[in-house]
């Protein structure tokens, strides 16, 4: 195995295995898609990047922290659905990330849509696993506040809850692993990264401790199993380990528990 | 930590909660109008009046989940220990969760034999339901669950509004019966919303009602619950019987 391989593997497996933990606390949240319209906010950042020649995750992370915030804020100040913001915001994104990709070329335009790991750097690599780290810790500290606060907002405030400070690291956490995520697969599908091994987890789990660490299992596996395919047969390695994440989920399909 | 006790007006003496000239508005609407009662330590308040009247908000204002003015003053010593059993805990909420019950209380409390030793104490077999999503368990057992869930913190107070009438929770207990064990064993004070009229005369100390009007009427069942004071709440239909028990 080489170092360039080993590198893009390792990067892949923490990124895979935490955005799927983190994956199946937003499913929970009913905010599964909002890695989709997140990710392509990260298009502007990302094309900024290719441009300038920097890494594309600070580019990505950039825009989506503006993005975040500017959702969070829009939030308080008009009260209406964090979903429906985000499609103010993300639409903004794509928008101005198209104005600014024509100026570079063909290959950097393919690695912004659907991302390209196998050229991960070493500072990169050790970028993505304290990061991935990180919040893998801070989400497992907070991951059942957030889900007593969903069953019921009043039952966790009056527990004590601070469920406005919570929702905040959660979604700058949401934040950083799209990011991430937009490394391996590009600013078109890190909700692919997010939601399908939380799905594949859920078919199978009765308890949350199963839920949540079956899905950075299989986040893992499937990112082990699509850059190893991708590695044999010369294809881009992001699409393989989204094929490969819905393949584990509809083999997961049959052994769906009730 | 609480004290078990065993006559009920033994423990009947300090206000644990006053609540002085209480206001809520939602924008120009006021829903609570000056508002003014107090609930002594131990007391079991059953707050009553027809939907619309304020009886939820007046309970979210009192825990500081909508924004109110007036004071709402706790005992010395700060705010005692709550548990608040909101309206509307529906059992759906759960059934789309990867949770066990087990998980559910682990929220609260890590302890297992705390957590194994309150689900018997309110008639449930933990090891038929730990490993169960709440959502799953049979409506009398999640209402037991619900109980037991808000008492495991051993609070001074419980909120619980409208506990879910006519559910047969099995055997000869009613979730108010349930309930007024634990306040007589533990000393708990109980605030609870219900429309149940029912149940008022066997286990109120104390009623407080509001009605759309802001009319309200604060003070035991046997002097407040008259057909005029009802007829004042709830409008001129409402007929009610005195049960004799």
């Amino acid at each position: 195995m080489d170092f360039q391989f080993f590198l893009s593997l390792i990067s892949a497996i923490f990124i895979g295995g935490v955005a799927g933990y983190l994956g199946s606390l937003m499913i929970t949240k009913r905010m599964g898609l909002v890695g989709g319209p997140l990710g392509h906010l990260a298009l502007p950042g990302v094309a900024l990047a290719l441009v300038y020649h920097f890494s594309v995750f600070y580019g990505a992370l950039l825009t989506i922290i503006v993005g975040g915030i500017l959702i969070w804020l829009l939030e308080i100040k008009t009260k209406a659905p964090i979903e429906a913001l985000t499609g103010l915001v993300f639409a903004s994104g794509v928008a101005l990330g198209f104005l600014i990709l024509p100026f570079s070329d063909e290959h950097q335009l393919e690695e912004a849509l659907i991302g390209d790991i196998t050229q991960i750097s070493f500072t990169d690599t050790i970028l993505v696993i304290i990061l991935s780290t990180l919040i893998f810790l801070t989400i497992r500290k907070i991951y059942s506040k957030l889900v007593l606060a969903e069953i019921s907002e009043d039952l966790a405030k009056t527990e004590g809850i601070k469920v406005k400070k919570y929702n905040f690291i959660y979604l700058a956490c949401i934040a950083v692993i799209v990011a991430l995520t937009v490394k391996v697969v590009g600013g078109l599908l890190p909700v692919a990264l997010i939601v399908i091994p939380a799905l594949t987890a859920r078919n199978i789990s009765r308890s949350s401790f199963q839920y949540s660490f079956g899905s950075l299992i299989f986040g893992t596996v499937s990112v082990i199993f699509g850059i190893f395919l991708a590695n044999y047969f010369h294809l881009p390695a992001g699409l393989l380990i989204i094929l490969a994440g819905a393949l584990i989920f509809i083999i997961s399909i049959f052994f769906k528990r009730n | 930590m609480l004290k078990t006790i065993s006559e009920t007006e033994n423990f009947i003496s300090h206000p644990i909660l006053k609540v002085r000239g209480l206001n809520v508005k939602f924008g120009s609407e006021e829903v609570i109008k000056d508002l003014s009662f107090e609930v002594k330590k131990g007391e079991f308040l059953i707050v009553l009046g027809p939907n619309g009247a304020g009886k939820t908000t007046l309970f979210r204002a009192i825990l500081g989940l909508v924004p109110s003015s007036g004071e709402i003053i706790w005992k010395e010593g700060g705010t005692p220990k709550i548990s608040y059993l909101p309206e509307r805990l529906s059992q759906d909420r759960f059934k789309n969760l990867a949770l066990t019950v087990k998980e559910f209380f682990r929220f609260k409390e890590n302890s297992n034999e705390k957590i194994f030793s309150i689900l018997e104490a309110v008639g449930l077999k933990p090891e038929e339901v730990l490993n169960k999503n709440p959502g799953n368990l049979s409506s009398g057992q999640f209402q037991r669950m619900l109980i037991a869930w808000s008492l495991i913190s051993e609070p001074e107070v419980l909120f619980f509004d409208e506990p879910a009438i006519g559910i047969d929770i099995g055997g000869e207990e009613t979730i108010y019966s349930l309930l007024e064990k634990f306040w007589k064993q533990k000393g708990i004070t109980i605030l609870l919303i219900t429309h149940d009229l029912d149940i008022v005369y066997k286990y109120a100390t104390n009623i407080l009602c509001l009605s759309k009007k802001g009319v309200c009427c604060f003070g035991p069942p046997r002097e407040i619950l008259t057909s005029e004071a009802l007829e004042k709440i709830y409008g001129t239909e409402v007929k009610f019987y005195e049960h004799k028990h």
